[in-house]
């Protein structure tokens, strides 16, 4: 199959999987227990106020009757807006995607540094002090929970040291050292995390293809063992790994919620919690419409490296 | 050479000016949640108050011991007995668009809240039936009755005043980008991210703002609040947690005030609001005996380091109002066991819907121990906030723990929730000898009258118990000793004025 045909085969699947995205997110939100006006008074109990919120964001019509004006509003383009801030649901995520981009990619530029690396390491070296290192280093970023680690690096290197800004977040538009400065510590945390993953799959990957019969060939005829690791066996051990880099990035960009509540980054995961939290069912909507499209594409992306990278998956000649 | 000291002093001159000029004063505040739409009209979180300190001026404020004092208005007057107030506006005050604020501005700000569907102001001033303008700086209300809490909730955002230009342009998005005649306009808001204000240069009282510029920052977790204070990043903290006062109180670079609220933490106890009524509703003795077999003071050493105000009564201790009569009971749990074995139930049983919030968990669990000592059971049923606000309005309750963030006038603290068609009044307790009186009161102008009515109110609620008030925080800020001239008031908000960083 040619890449375009396969890419534009798997492009049309996206449009009946985010309609079965759309559907589902919209009936959970319907089982969550309370009241989404009751939810935006809060402490102000005026029935009248309350009666008004649930007609003017037809809460009091029937679900399937909800769900047709929320799904004819999307398909024109309009997300809706947030009950609790009035903000327009595309305003809002055209402002946090980019965020959530940066924070994601750098966390995955980490992971990919770290993991890579250890992983290829813990391969070549087994059963030795390096690789037990890597594997010791590799458990850690997977368990440690990712508020402990948060909170332990602002206390270290912002509140003892002073090096970095404790919280927040600043365009990379309005200030570059600032934006790398408020990203540098959210970035470790997940990258750190997704690292450990990366590691083990890169690992068990290595330890595949090094014991392959290509690779004892290349060794018989004395190619180096530099070149054996690096140009025979990791290039391919990186397809599956390729895959998994796609999944995990996919999965960042649907916001970490723990490391951008405790970092105040204003991504899509915190928008994510509050809006459930709020019963803001429209953000909530557009924010899993979102996330799900840019995972399916991304998918995409990852298949597609892997169709470049190994000519074994563009079928016959 | 002429030529070339002229310019020397010309580049000097601009280079001075640019550095004056880049020096900008920011003041950078941690606030608890995100707040909701930037709207008087229809904002109703607690947090959204503080932001409107910057932004939003009122016709009147209040001081830290709850006087009425002026800001967009300078005076009031009650007029034909009680149905009418008059109201002098304050000259030369502009909105942050340039329009003037005048009495057209407040009868269309009033309207507004009067009329908006989903206004939340409604209720606190809707007994103002019209607006008249009695000429450009005075306005005079009319009442349909007597409503002397009117001036204190026009210290709230039912008095704050917004750009009638703005309001009509923006319609119902002027939430995401407020108008009003603040200290600092609004710049820009990233959700959950930061609200920015700059100084305005046409405030009315400019003199007493010292900052250049103004940044909420919304971090919900009080951890990383605290660090972000701790490291500079902020200069201020609100609501700082009882279990971090130590560790601010230990820095020397820190200060944390604290005042007593003017709300009330409480569980409302299910009387009449459908079948779960039965439970806690069928005799008083029962609610009576669960409250003696709490000890509210126990409670507060443990749980809150002893850093709140153990309460009884709808205001708290420190309030003109409060009943001296009637101080907090002693745990008595002898007498609890006795009222229930009077009441024909020696083994009560109940559930309390607590949220899954630290506090009030910890605080359960040491008040279900407490009543398990008087032979009361109690169940603990955790429910996120929503879902138990909601079943408080179905009934679906016998008890659930929640708190009121408080109004510095008494009628603010009890109306809505204890007369029988109270709009919070989920226990669905009646008594129309209480709404009597505390409708009188709220037409009573004399302080020493209404005090009275107030007492006679509390003397039925300690007997009737339709809710267990159990304390009353403190509200804490916290900021850098660089920051002076801050006076904590009641309601927690951070008046701007007169707050200057060393």
């Amino acid at each position: 199959m040619t890449l375009p045909r396969y890419i534009a085969r798997r492009l049309v699947v996206l449009v009946p999987t985010l309609f079965f995205v759309s559907v589902l997110i919209f009936a959970l939100q319907q089982l969550l227990p309370g009241d989404a006006a009751v939810a935006l008074a809060g402490e102000e109990h005026d029935p009248a106020a309350v009666a008004a919120i649930r007609q003017k964001y037809h809460l009091d019509r029937s679900v399937p009757v909800q769900y047709a004006i929320w799904i004819g509003r999307v398909l024109r383009g309009d997300l809706g807006e947030s009950m609790r801030n009035k903000i327009p649901v595309s305003r809002l995520l055209a402002a946090k995607l980019p965020v959530t981009v940066e924070l994601a990619a750098c966390s995955m530029v980490i992971a990919l540094l770290l993991g890579i690396p250890a992983g290829v390491l813990a391969a070549v070296k087994q059963g030795r002090p390096v690789a037990v290192a890597a594997n010791v280093l590799a458990l850690s970023g997977l368990s440690v929970p990712h508020f402990w680690l948060g909170i332990m690096l602002i206390l270290f290197f912002a509140v003892h040291l002073g090096w970095l800004p404790a919280s927040g977040y600043v365009s990379p538009w309005e200030n570059l050292k600032g934006n790398l400065a408020t990203i540098a510590l959210p970035s470790f945390v997940l990258g750190t995390g997704v690292g450990g993953i990366m590691m083990r799959h890169t690992r068990g990957a290595m330890v595949e293809t090094l014991g392959a019969d290509y690779v004892r060939t290349a060794r018989s005829k004395s190619v180096t063992e530099r070149m054996v690791v690096l140009k025979h066996a990791l290039r391919n051990a990186l397809i599956p790994v390729i895959t998994l880099g796609a999944i995990e990035f996919g999965r960042l960009l649907g916001g970490a919620v723990l490391t951008e509540q405790i970092f105040a980054i204003p991504g899509f995961g915190k928008m994510l919690v509050d809006g459930v939290f709020n019963r803001d069912y429209a953000v909530v909507q557009g924010v899993v419409l979102v996330s799900a499209g840019l995972y399916v594409l991304l998918n995409l992306a990852g298949d597609v490296l892997a169709f470049l990278v190994n000519p074994r998956l563009r079928g016959p000649a | 050479m002429r030529w070339t000291r002229i310019l020397t002093a010309f580049l000097v001159l601009v280079v001075l000016g640019a550095g004056t000029a880049s020096a900008q004063t920011v003041l950078r505040i941690g606030l608890n949640d995100d707040p909701d739409a930037l709207d008087p009209t229809i904002s109703r979180a607690y947090v959204g108050r503080l932001v409107f300190a910057a932004f939003c001026d009122k016709l009147f404020d209040v001081t830290p011991d709850l006087k009425i004092v002026p800001q967009l208005a300078t005076s009031y007057e009650w007029a034909a007995g009680g149905r009418a107030v008059v109201i002098k506006l304050r000259p030369g005050v502009k909105f942050h668009d340039g329009e003037p604020f005048n009495a057209e501005a407040v009868r269309f700000n009033i309207e507004r809240h009067l009329s908006t569907p989903g206004s939340f102001r409604k209720s606190e001033i809707g007994e103002i039936k019209s607006v008249d303008i009695v000429n450009d700086l005075t306005v005079r209300f009319n009442l349909a009755e007597p409503l002397v809490p009117l001036i204190a909730a026009l210290t709230d955002r039912s008095g704050m005043m917004i750009s009638p230009k703005a309001a009509r342009e923006l319609g119902d998005k002027f939430g995401t980008r407020p108008v009003c005649a603040g200290p600092f306009k609004f710049v820009e808001r990233v959700a959950q991210g930061k609200i920015v204000g700059e100084r305005f240069a046409d405030y009315w009282d400019k003199a007493n703002i010292h900052f250049d510029r103004i940044e909420f920052v919304p971090i919900t977790d009080s951890t990383a609040r605290l660090a972000n204070l701790r490291s500079g990043d902020l200069q201020m903290i609100e609501r700082v947690s009882p279990t971090d006062l130590a560790q601010v109180r230990s820095d020397p670079k820190l200060k944390v005030v604290g005042v007593a609220e003017l709300g009330y933490q409480m569980l409302p106890l299910n009387l009449n609001n459908g079948p779960r009524g039965k439970v806690l509703g069928a005799d008083p003795r029962l609610r009576q005996a669960i409250d003696l077999a709490i000890d509210r003071e126990t409670i507060i050493k443990t749980v809150f380091a002893n850093e709140y105000i153990a309460g009884n009564q709808f205001v708290s201790p420190v309030s003109p109002y409060y009943n001296a009569k009637f101080p907090v009971k002693r745990r008595d749990v002898a007498r609890a066991r006795q009222l229930l074995r009077e009441a024909g139930q020696p083994n009560l049983a109940f559930t309390l819907i607590v949220p899954p919030e630290r506090d009030r968990q910890e605080a359960a669990l040491v008040i279900q121990a407490m009543l398990a000592e008087a032979g009361i059971t109690m169940t603990i049923q955790t429910q996120e906030n929503v879902t138990m606000l909601s079943a408080g309005r179905k009934g679906d309750f016998e008890a659930y723990f929640t708190f009121w963030s408080g109004r510095p006038d008494p009628d603010g603290n009890i109306f809505t929730f204890t007369t029988c068609n109270g709009g919070q009044n989920d226990s669905k307790y009646c008594n129309h000898d209480v709404d009597a009186i505390l409708t009188k009161a709220r037409h009573e102008a004399d302080p020493a009258e209404r005090k009275r009515l107030y007492d006679q109110t509390t003397e039925i609620m300690l007997r009737d118990l339709p809710r267990l008030i159990l304390w009353h925080r403190r509200v804490f800020t916290g900021h850098t000793i660089r920051l002076q001239g801050f006076t904590p008031h009641p309601d927690g908000i951070i008046r701007l004025k007169g707050l200057k960083l060393s």
